[in-house]
Parts: C-alpha cells; structure tokens; sequence
C-alpha cells in the first residue's frame, strides 16, 4: 500500500526512517513494515498497533489491559490523557477510547488503560472478558487535557466516581512515584465497597503518603455526593484548591454548576466520557459527496459524517470521536468547522475528520 | 427501446423484475449482516501466504544464484512461486480490497481507500475505469471500454475496420503484456487520439502511470536482479516469467467474465431509465461464470463467480459460492438464464469471438443461440450504427453512480495540483 497511513512519522528516527525507504524499493508497492509485521506484529509503524500482555481483573466488571505499544509509540503522555484503543470484534475493528491509568514511564515499555464492563457496552464486556493476552490492538497517540499540571498544585482535590477513577489513578500514581505528593483529597464515589476500582493500592498510598486522603463513598447505601450539602463537609478547603472531576454527566454538571455558583469555576477541570461537541456549531448547508452524487442539508449541528451516513453513503468511520483517523475524507471545496475547537478548515482539498466536524455553507467532499 | 425489450428477459412483468430485485437486495443485506471473524480472518490469512509466498520466492532466486547447481531449478521455482504470489495479490486480494469488500472490518490497512497492488496500474485509476466506468455501465457498447479494451472487436454491434484483421495478433500481444495494457486503460487513449482529453488530467494520469511502472521495473528487473550477483541475468528471466504468468492468467480470467457466448451486450438506448432491478438484470445477463475448485476460484479472485461479483462487488469474496447457490435458484424461479461452464470452454469461446469478430459480420455467423425461440421472439437484428463512432460520454454527463460498487476517487487535474 503506497499511502502511509502514519501519522506519526516524525517520531521515527532517521536512520531507521532510511533504511525503510531503501528497502521499500524491494518491497514496492507495500512498505517493508507489510512483510516485517508477520516476524512481530509490532514491527510496524504503519499504524499504532500494541500487544496485550496481561488482562488484570481489578473488580467483578473490570480489568486492567498492560498494553505493549509498537513502533511509532512516544513515550510522552501526560497524567490524565486518554487513549483510543480499536479492537477488532467479530472481524470488525471497533474503536473507544480509555484513560491512560499507568503513570508515564518508558521504563516499562507498557502502558495499562482500566475498563469497566457496561451492561450494554459491546466492546467493554468484550475487553473485559474476553480480550486474550497477545491479542493485537489498534491504538491512537494519547489525547486530552484533563492533565496535571508540572509542577502539581500545592492543593489538589480529586472528585471521581465509578470507572473516572481511571485518568486520576494515572495522576496519583505518577506524584507518588516522582515523590511530590501535595495536599491530594481524592473524594471517590462507588456504589458498593467491591465496585472500587484499586481500592487496595489506594489504600496502600494512602499510607504511605500523609498528605494524601481518600475519602469513600458507596451510593448504594449513602446516596450520592451532593455538592451543594456534602463538599464543605468533605473538604472544607475545596475552593482553594485545583480541582479536577470525572465522572458520570449529571455529577459532572451538578458539579460545574456549585463551582459556577461559588464563583471558583476556573478551578474545576473534568473530564466526560462522551464526546462534548462545542456549542459552536457550523451553519450548517448542502454537503454534496462527490463520486457518490448523493446530497444532504445538514444543520449546523450535525457531524458530516452523520450527515453522509442520513444520505446513504457508505462512509469510513472508527472511534467517532476524532482519534483515530479512519473517517478521514478530502474536502474538495466549502468549508468545515471542527466542533470540538472550533477551527475551520476550508483549504481545497483538505483533509477533514468526518466525526468530528459540521458543515459552514455548502461543501463538497471526496466519496 | 429500453432494457426491458432485452430477449432474455422480456418474459417478466415488471412486477416480477421489481421482486427479482426486491429478492437480491436481501441476500445482499443477509450476507452484509452475517459478515464475521471468520470472513476477516480469511483475507489476513490470505495475505500472510501470499507476502509469504513472494518472500519466499525472493529468497530462493536470490540465493540460488550463487549456487550452481542450485541455479536452474532454483529460477523455475522461484519464478512459479512469485507469479502465484502475483496473481494472489492482483485477483484475490488487490481486486477484491480495492472494490471494498473488506471495508467493513475498518482496517486501514485492508482498505479500499489505499490499497495499492502489485501491477502497472496506479489503483486510484483503477478504481475509476474499473469500479466506476466498467462495474456501472457494464456490458453497455460505447460506455464500458473493457469491451475489446478499445482494442479488440467484441461485438457484432461493433463496425468492422480493416485494421480488426490482425486481431489475433493484438490478442495475443495484450495477454503477454496485460499488465501494462490495463495501466494505460483508464488514460483513455481515444479520446487523446481524437485531442478532446484534459491535457492538465492527461498530465496527472500520466505522471501517476510513470511512477508507479518505473518502481514496479525497477523492482523486478534492477534492484533484484543486482542482488542476486553473478547470475542476474537469471533472476531477470525468472521474474519476466512470473510477470508474464500473472500477466497471461489474469487476461484469460478476466475475458471469461463477459465474452462467452451466453453474455449479452447492451446499448445505451436499452439502458435509459434503467431501474436498479434492471440493473442487477443487466449483470446476470452480462456476466458469465465457470466452474472449479476452491483452489482455482481463489486464483482466479473469485471470478469464476463473475455474476455473483457483479452484482455484489463489495461484499467478500469468501461468500460468493453461497450467493451463487441462492442467485443461481433465482434464476431458475425466474427462468433468467445463467451463463457458466468449464474455464476453457468459457475462454473458448470468448477467443472465437475474438477471432470471427477480427472479419466483417457477414462472413461469419453469431454464436448466440437463443432457446426456444419460437415463444421468445426470433433472434433480434444485429442494432444499426456504428458503436465506435457514438461519443464516449465524460464523468460528468454519466448518471449517478451507485453505492455498492466500490470506491474510487478522482480529483480533476486542477483541484489536485
Ligand atoms: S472516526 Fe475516529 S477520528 Fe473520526
């Protein structure tokens, strides 16, 4: 396949860049990778690809995946990032994405995403359950900027609950491990005792570390946390410290709402599970695409690629949330607005991620 | 005139062509709802023993070479074994992955959107003159340029021309070099002899066409050849040898998919307003099957299935001897004929074609037998008019395009540069 579907090239080193190039000329029209990857599925960097090692059962419905990245991994997530992870099920790669909990460390040449099983979730029950060590798994570059700062904070609060415990284990583990643990309250929201994902290393750091406090809540039988009666009582300080948040979407706004009201919402970082696309839609407009000469009027909304899948075009799509790069199509002319950010691309014959963009005027694509 | 006044057919009610279709549509949905991991791991499979089988014929040329003794047999193996690694890739794996058939397992690196393959042709022109102009119009005279591959004479629809004598020389030519016949399809060599192409799309095509022949040359006939020291020479013929078995094979693959006698050709006024279960009609009818082992449809990409292929071009090749099952009792229910025989009776008869066609119609005789033809009308009358003098149509005035049959994508000259 002479398109290199990397997009991290430049992470490569030179010399190895170069004896690929020569030795493509043998392998053409494939790259050496195509052959190499057969000795060692990771012996490619065509695409991030990684290598599960171990499947941890951490509670009854969830697991911990250590992952072994290929080539093209850097070695640079921060605290907090999350990952997309494609796994294929049923012959077909299914995307999600899943906070990073392994401290950054290139050390031990793995990284570990934590997975709850939900009742409904395909490929959650599929990662939990039935992912054998040595599975080969698609990964995307970490993302996100539900991220510590470095230096931390000198007060930090951690409001989680259920599985959002993932990205701040990541944050833990990595101030424990540099030995700069601040004022850390970790206020952890589980509905039964069992459900709590790494209590006993939570424990254990909670020992080993003086400034750090976790506080236990079990919903089943207390209730949630209510920010408005609970916070002054758990943390009395909280508005004088950083605060950052994951979680369920009703707790993640009735969250926002209090720090809203109390007027420190610039303290308050979260993180959702869902894709958040901005209010800042696009206009909206005609989306014509190209080769199929199908049309629809899209609102400024509606992602192209919702929009091209409502006209019946068979559009490439993986994690539908902007990481991984496979509903990648050219924008032969018009304009798209990323609905994450805002940023518009109007370039002709630009490349634009179809799940993550909406339409600015009529424009034309490539399918 | 429109499709429905086609002999084979013209037994049906409307309603019944609408039912015909309504019936493909859901073996088409079935099969697309029903594709699994077992579907998935056949192509991977596949792959891993054809990068395999080149690398091991690599391997065993390379080093045979500095072997005496080694020499010879090592050329003759090493060749076989990469004109099967050849032909895997272009039939089985390059045509099927570039007509979308594994799209669904959203592997970018089994995709139709950058699969490029192993001949001259670069896959992006491929798709157009293949997927687009061949799958769409297919079998239509004056639309679908693999008729005759705007070489040969493959109709009687066809105005003669003195220089269609020598058409079992070009016959033969375009089986030797097929591979770099088909790289110049897509260029569309008529319409820049007649000067009407876009000289910037002429351009772009050409340069893509450069790029890609000159890599696959070099591959084959410099940089292996210089690995393999002394005795380059033989590892030149052997690779010429695998070129040309792929090159031989595939033509004779591809001419039995419309050429037998059993496959019909259209016009275009018979096409007008056509119905997409006239269509999915015009593919049974255009298309003609043969008979074998698993071993031969698998080198042969599944084309022995060709009117299964036709009318599901993206669904997985693994599938189609259990489409064939359930077409092929379509057909019957509906008393559509449903052309297949052996492979060389199949080729047979397309290279009769090719060479009672090389005279003007009336010193030889159409091989078409129509069946019973008493209830069905007499055989019609050859259609008036010269077929290649009716202007090709551009992209532009062509009608939509339908979904399934593959992908392609082609910027005008402009937007790319
Ligand atoms: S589908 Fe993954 S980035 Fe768009």
């Amino acid at each position: 396949m002479a398109t290199d579907t990397t997009p991290r090239a430049a992470g490569q080193r030179q010399g190895w860049h170069r004896v690929r190039s020569v030795g493509s000329k043998l392998t053409t029209p494939l790259h050496p990778d195509d052959y190499l990857r057969f000795v060692n599925p990771l012996w490619t960097a065509r695409e991030l690809r990684g290598r599960v090692e171990e499947v941890v059962p951490e509670t009854e419905d969830a697991a911990t995946l250590v992952i072994k990245p290929g080539w093209g991994w850097r070695w640079q997530h921060r605290p907090g990032q999350y990952v997309g992870i494609g796994v294929q099920v049923d012959g077909k790669f299914q995307w999600r994405s899943y906070s990073i909990s392994s401290a950054p460390s290139r050390s031990r040449r793995t990284i570990s995403i934590t997975v709850r099983a939900m009742p409904e979730g395909l490929l959650s029950s599929h990662l939990v359950k039935g992912l054998e060590p040595g599975t080969i798994v698609r990964l995307a570059l970490p993302e996100g900027d539900f991220v510590l700062p470095d230096p931390p904070p000198d007060k930090v609060l951690f409001l989680v609950a259920g599985s959002g415990v993932t990205p701040v284990m990541a944050m833990v583990r990595t101030l424990h491990r540099r030995g700069t643990m601040p004022d850390v309250v970790l206020h952890y929201s589980s509905p039964t005792p069992e459900r709590m994902i790494f209590r006993d290393e939570l424990a254990q750091l909670e020992e080993h570390h003086d400034s750090f406090t976790v506080h236990r809540l079990h919903t089943d039988t207390d209730g949630m946390l209510d920010p408005a009666r609970d916070l002054d009582e758990v943390c009395p300080d909280w508005r004088e410290r950083e605060t950052w948040a994951c979680g369920p979407g009703p707790m993640l706004d009735a969250l926002s709402e209090h720090f809203e009201a109390e007027g420190v919402a610039e303290r308050l970082h979260v993180e959702r599970f869902n894709l958040q696309l901005g209010a800042d839609g696009g206009e909206g407009g005609t989306i014509s695409f190209r080769n199929s000469g199908k049309e629809v009027e899209a609102d400024g909304a509606t992602t192209v690629l919702e929009a091209g899948e409502q006209a019946g075009v068979g559009m490439p799509y993986g994690c539908r949330m902007g990481i991984c790069h496979t509903c990648t199509l050219t924008l032969v002319s018009g304009k798209v607005r990323d609905l994450r950010n805002g940023e518009e691309y109007d370039q002709p014959n630009e490349q634009v991620q179809t799940c993550v963009t909406a339409a600015v005027g009529d424009c034309v694509l490539d399918i | 005139m429109a499709i429905s006044d086609v002999q084979e057919y013209c037994h049906l009610t409307d309603e019944e062509v609408e039912q015909i279709g309504r019936e493909l549509d859901a073996i088409r949905t079935e099969v697309e709802e029903s594709r699994c991991a077992a579907d998935a791991a056949y192509i991977n499979r596949l792959i891993k023993v054809q990068r395999g089988l080149a690398f091991g014929a690599r391997v065993v040329l390379g080093a045979s070479a500095y072997s005496k003794r080694a020499r010879i047999p090592g050329a003759v193996l090493g060749s076989a074994m990469l004109g099967t690694a050849k032909i895997l890739e272009n039939m089985e794996i390059g045509h099927n992955v570039m007509h979308g058939q594994w799209d669904w397992m959203n592997d970018p690196e089994i995709h139709s959107s950058n699969w490029e393959w192993d001949t001259a042709q670069p896959a992006e022109q491929w798709k157009h003159s293949h997927n687009y102009v061949h799958h769409q119009f297919t079998n239509v005279l004056g639309y679908d340029n693999d008729i005759g591959y705007g070489i040969l004479r493959m109709a009687r629809e066809q105005k003669w021309h003195p220089v269609n004598v020598g058409q079992p020389v070009y016959n033969s030519l375009l089986a030797f070099l097929f591979e770099w016949g088909v790289a110049l399809h897509d260029l569309d060599l008529e319409r820049i002899r007649k000067g009407q192409k876009d000289p910037q799309e002429m351009k772009r095509q050409l340069g893509q066409i450069w790029r890609k022949g000159r890599n696959q040359v070099l591959k084959d006939y410099v940089v292996y050849p210089a690995l393999s020291g002394p005795h380059w020479r033989t590892t030149i013929v052997a690779n010429a040898a695998a070129n040309v078995t792929r090159n031989v094979w595939s033509y004779v693959i591809i001419f039995c998919g419309h050429f037998p006698d059993g496959a019909v050709h259209f016009t275009e006024e018979e096409i007008e307003d056509e119905t997409r279960s006239e269509w999915y009609l015009r593919q049974i009818l255009g298309a003609a099957n043969f008979e074998g082992g698993r071993f031969l449809h698998i080198m042969s990409g599944s084309l022995g299935f060709q009117i299964e292929h036709h009318l599901f071009p993206d669904l997985p090749s693994n599938r189609y001897p259990e489409i064939a099952e359930r077409v092929k009792a379509l057909c019957d229910k509906y008393d559509l004929p449903y052309t297949v025989g052996p492979l060389h009776r199949q080729y047979g008869q397309a290279l009769r074609t090719i060479l009672k066609l090389s005279l003007p119609n009336s010193w030889t005789k159409d091989n078409r037998v129509y069946d019973d033809a008493s209830t069905r009308g007499d055989t019609p009358p050859v259609p008036e008019g010269p077929v290649r003098e009716r202007r090709r149509k551009s992209d532009a005035e062509r009608p939509t395009r339908r979904l399934e049959l593959g992908a392609w994508s082609r910027g005008s000259a402009k937007e790319r540069a």
